[in-house]
Parts: C-alpha cells; structure tokens; sequence
C-alpha cells in the first residue's frame, strides 16, 4: 500500500494545504506539525510559483509572500528532509509544470522520493500532458494525481484510469478560493469515478466550513482545504501554527463520523 | 497513454487546468470544421476586405531605400487596417468562429491595447459582449486605448497581480475562463498559449504573408530575399512569415525587443536570454530565474513586453528556419522618428523594433536585394510616450 493509500485507510481524509515559506519556513514546519497533531491524514505543500494561473487571489497572494520572503524549490527540498524527521504524515507537492521542468523534471522528482514526498499535483497538466512527468514519478515512486473538473464530463473516465494515489475533484468552475455555495453534482461525478478505478478521491475548491466538509465527505473519500488555511496564515502570520492546528481539528472531527 | 496535441518540435501542447480541457477541444474540433467551411470563409473575406481594408498595401518605400544606399525596402502597412494594427486579422477570424460556436460573450488580453481594442470593436460589430484584461500599469500607458475599448462597450479590467503588465492580464483571462466557459470565448491575442490557439491565430494572420507574396510578385516578379517583422508572442511575425517557409532563399527575421540591452535584466528577449520552460498553456522560450519562476520584463513597447514566445517561432529557432535578433529601446525610437521622417508614417513603437533591424543590414546588402519589413500599426498610440522617453513632458 503506497503512503497515499494509507491516507485513506482509516475513515474520511482530510487534506490540509499550505504554501512552503508564507511568511517563512519556520513558520511552515510549525503549521505542518500542527496539522499533523491534529488529524491531518495527508498534507499538500504548496511549492510557490510567480504566475499561478490555478489559483485565487488567497492563494496568488501567498504565493508572492513566499516568494519574495526568498523560499526557493532547494531551501523547500532542505525543509521537507528535516521536517520528516518528525512528522510521518503522507505529503504530497502542489505546484505548477514550469517549477519541476526548469529543475530538471527527473532531477525534482527523485529528490521528491529521496525526501519522502509521496507524490505530486500539477495543475497545469490535464492528462494529455501526463507523459511528460508520469513515468519519471512511476520510476521514482511517487504517484501524480489528476484532476477532475466539473467540465470534464465525458472525459472523466478516461482521467479516472490513470489515477494514481488519489483522484482531485476540483468541486466548481474557476480558481481557487472559498465560496459559499457549491453547485456542482458531485455525487454524480464520484459515481463515474469509482465505476473507473479503485483509487480514492477528494473533493477540493471553495471548501471552508465543518458544514460544507460534511456534505463533501458524504460523496468522496477525502476533503481538501487550501485557501480558508491560507487565509489564517496571512491573517496570523509567524503566529499561525496555533489557529491552524484549530482548524484542522475542528474540520477533521466534522467529517470523522461520516461512514465509508 | 492520451498523447499531446499541437506541438512544433519539442514546443507547445496543452499545459492548463483540466477546467478548461473541454473548451479547448470544443474549439479545436469548431475550427477544424469551420475553417474549410466556404460559408464562414466567405464571411470571413468580406470582413477582410469591406470592414478591415484588406488587402493591406505592400509599399515601396523609395526615400528610405535611397537613403540607406543597399537593399530595395519594401513595407507590408499592416497599420492601415482598420483599428490601426495587424491584430483585427485574428480577431475578426475568432470572433466569427465564436459567434458560430454560439458564444456571445469575448474576453481578451491586451498589453499595448491593440488587441484589446480590436476584440472591443468586432464584439461591438457583432453584437457581442467584451472583456478586456489589461496590466493596471499598462492602463496607464496607454490611456487612450482603455478609453476606445470603453467606447466601443467592452468592460476593461485593470490586473494588479504580479508586474501588472502584459503576462499578468493573460493569466486573468485564463482565469476568468475557467470561471465561466459555456457562454464564453476566450480571443487570445498571439500565437501562444494552448493548442489549438498558436495554430488558429497563425491561421488567420497568414493573410499578412499571403499578401506580401502575390503583391512582392507583382512588383518586382520575384520573392524578397528577407522578411522582417516585430516579435513578443509572435502573432505578425508568424503571418509575415508563413506562406514563406517553404522557400528556403527567403531570409526570416524575427526583431525581439531587447529593452537596455540583452546584457541587462531589462529586457524581453526570450530567444536571446531565456530558455526551455512551460508557461501560459504552452512549451517555449521564457525568460525565467534558476528555479522556473517567470521573469519580470520590460520593453518601452507595452506590446512586446511578455516574457514568452510562440511555440512555432520556438520551433522555427530550433531549426535554424528563422533568425531573431535583439534591438534596443534607443534603436527603436531612433527608427520610429527615421521613419516618420524620412516616409512620412508614424510606425507602432513594436514594428519600429522591425524597421529598426531594417535599417542596420540594408546598406549591408547590394543594391538589387529586396527586404519586406511588416509596419504590423500606427503610432498614435505612442506619440506621448516616445515624447516623454526624448524629454518632452506631453501626454495625450
């Protein structure tokens, strides 16, 4: 079973994300402990870009605060080592295309593995895309998880099958960012997903409160939540590890009771 | 394994959110449809010749050429369409082809505002909705332009994000794509982005070269020995350059805008100074730091200053088909005043990176070599700033 599988082993996942360096590294292995303490099953390590054209203006924010707090892809590698010394909690690596293809896409992807990254999402590589990092993450063994949108319609088997870790089920149109509503049929997508393969899935975008976790958990595997934490980051700064860990705890108990 | 589409080379494919996956094979299988429709060609060429002015005149430039003693300078007056640049070719072809896939709603980039007031005007003659993001820095450069896209009754959303410039406003329209796709069409301005786009907008700016070949055949009963044009994301480069590909004799030249200089961090010369990387949908040249973060560039031209090029033009360097060269600010506006001068006509600060290139080799060349130079719009829109740049505190 890869670490990913075990994420979801026990019950409903949650899938706390944060961006690496906002405001600084220090501060992430705090938040990245926390979430950890406090029922994260796995954790997604945003890995900043200049031009994230995935996200909203939360997340777009973080991403320059990181940036220009100086955070590079080899001081994130350095920080991922060392925080593994305590944390055993899966992690996986959410970044754009551009940040492993400059790197050296072989040359990222096995320091990913020698770090203990379980695997990566790529916003910015629908599956006609995939060749180019799929089979280096298969040597190296870490899985790259697809997305699923509300657009995908008859596409959504086809992505389903190569599913790798888990499945991301992006909940609405557009970027990232809380909403307050969700619209989309997501049982009916679940549905063609597992017709498809046997991996997880989680629902992420818009996702903030312990209410719309719930009725996310009902239909998917896992919830993801990245910008209503993020949030909290800008808002508490070199102080966030506390507020977060809240957070997590309070979001994880909402979906814990839901029956697989 | 799903294999990749639309690749010249090693560059291009399909590098964007699977949101809008759908949209962008929606599109491909429209044109793939429509662009050998005789119907939609048909509307598609009396746009061209009754609302944009086409065919665009191929001008002997006889000052110019006497003045510089060497090769015969011919000038394509891409600026004499209608909307004062090359850009309404793509847009008239996108905005029908939208129109037929059942969109009423465009949305557009700008960097200088030729594009965006293009889009604004074949939205307001089809009857469409229009919004054009543009960099909040640029909508202080070009102030005019932000004013005619108004006028014409598109919504022009100033970007704050990143440098607030030309890279930023595409990366809001993505966004803004994904946001709402069922009723909307996004008419990406360049030969860039994912496929099918470098393909569609090459499609329709080939025009530029068609024209360039018949008329230059015409004239002077041969083809020219080099072709220059302008180059940021490449749109009138790539049609200046297209129907010429296949005759190796033809020197193509590609005019980058090198800023202060490729040696500074000043610049948006991604042939010269970037390298490999996947940006804005596609794989291409980009000017970018060690670990893939997107550089910030600058060019006094609003126009060229993107820190990517087209996938084709990637390929075309690759290859060794086609040339591009750097030029600077100061040789710009040098020919941008050289010519208004020397011909009496006010080039687009982008297309004076072209004449500016022109200039340097033609004396180099013999007296019966021909060049073609695409003039791809007007200056209007740069008066002010060029007057500012030599010192002169105007503004329009």
């Amino acid at each position: 079973m890869s670490n990913i599988a075990k994420a979801f082993a026990s019950g409903k996942a949650f899938i706390p994300f944060i961006t690496c360096g906002d405001p600084d590294l220090d501060t992430t292995a705090e938040i990245v402990k926390a979430m950890s303490e406090n029922g994260a099953d796995l954790i997604e390590l945003g890995i900043p870009f200049s031009d994230p054209t995935a996200e909203g203006p939360v997340i777009q924010a973080a991403n320059l605060r990181a940036l220009s707090g100086g955070v590079t892809t080899d001081k994130i590698f350095d920080f991922v080592r060392d925080i593994r010394k305590d944390v055993k909690t899966p992690m996986v690596f959410m970044t754009y295309a551009n940040v492993v293809f400059s790197y050296g896409s072989e040359r990222f992807i096995s320091y990913c593995a020698d770090i203990g990254i379980d695997g990566l999402i790529l916003p910015d590589v629908p599956l006609e895309e995939r060749e180019e990092f799929e089979p280096l993450c298969k040597k190296h063994g870490l899985d790259l998880v697809p997305l699923i949108a509300p657009t995908s319609k008859g596409r959504i088997a086809l992505i389903a099958k190569e599913s790798e870790g888990f499945t991301y089920v992006v909940s609405s149109l557009g970027v990232t960012g809380v909403r307050s509503e969700i619209n989309t049929d997501i049982g009916a997508m679940v549905q063609i997903i597992r017709e498809n393969t046997s991996k997880p899935c989680a629902v992420g975008f818009g996702i903030s409160t312990p209410e719309q976790a719930r009725e996310m958990a009902k239909y998917a595997d896992g919830v993801i939540v990245g910008s209503a934490i993020v949030k909290l980051a800008a808002q508490f700064g070199k102080e966030s590890a506390k507020p977060i860990g809240d957070y997590v705890k309070a979001m994880k108990q909402a979906i814990s009771d839901i029956a697989d | 394994m799903t294999k990749s589409k639309g690749r010249f080379g090693v560059h291009g494919g399909q590098y964007i959110p699977e949101t809008l996956m759908n949209a962008v094979i929606e599109l491909e299988n429209a044109y793939n449809f429509y662009k050998d429709d005789p119907d939609f060609n048909k509307e598609l060429q009396r746009l061209f010749n009754e609302y944009a002015g086409r065919p665009s005149l191929l001008y002997y430039a006889e000052k110019m050429t006497k003045d510089l003693g060497g090769a015969k300078i011919y000038l394509k007056r891409e600026d004499l369409n209608h909307t004062g640049a090359h850009k309404i070719n793509n847009v008239l072809g996108q905005a029908l082809l939208a129109k037929r896939m059942g969109k009423t709603r465009l949305i557009a980039e700008t960097g200088a505002g030729q594009h965006g007031v293009a889009t604004a005007t074949a939205a307001a003659l089809m009857g469409m909705e229009c919004v054009v993001f543009m960099g909040e820095e640029d909508t202080k450069r070009q102030a005019l332009n932000v004013y005619k896209m108004r006028l014409l009754g598109a919504d022009v959303v100033p970007v704050k994000s990143g440098t607030a410039t030309l890279k930023d406003a595409v990366s809001e329209a993505m966004r803004e794509w994904t946001s709402r796709i069922s009723d909307t069409h996004y008419c990406l301005g360049s030969v860039m982005g994912p496929h099918p786009f470098p393909t569609i907008v090459r499609d329709f700016q080939a025009v530029i070269s068609k024209e360039i070949k018949q008329q230059m055949l015409e004239k002077e009963g041969r083809l020219p020995d080099a072709v220059l044009a302008c180059v940021g994301g490449g749109s009138n480069a790539i049609g200046s350059f297209y129907h010429f590909i296949g005759d190796k004799d033809v020197r193509l030249i590609g005019c980058e805008a090198a800023g202060r200089g490729i040696d500074t961090f000043e610049t948006a010369a991604t042939m010269n100074t970037g390298r490999l990387g996947i940006f804005h949908g596609m794989k291409s040249y980009f000017c970018q730091d060690k670990y893939g973060q997107i550089a910030p560039v600058y060019s006094i031209s609003a126009g060229l200053d993107y820190p990517g090029v087209g996938p084709e033009h990637a390929y075309l360097h690759d290859i060794g088909r086609a040339e591009y060269v750097p030029v600077t600010d100061d040789e710009a506006v040098n020919a941008f005043e050289y010519l208004s001068k020397t011909e009496g006509i006010i080039p687009a600060i982008e297309s004076a990176h072209a004449l500016a290139y022109a200039i340097k080799i033609a004396p180099q060349m013999e007296k019966g070599k021909i060049i073609a130079v695409t003039l791809s719009g007007r200056g209007d829109k740069d008066c002010a700033a060029i007057a500012r740049y030599r010192g002169e505190d105007i503004y329009e």
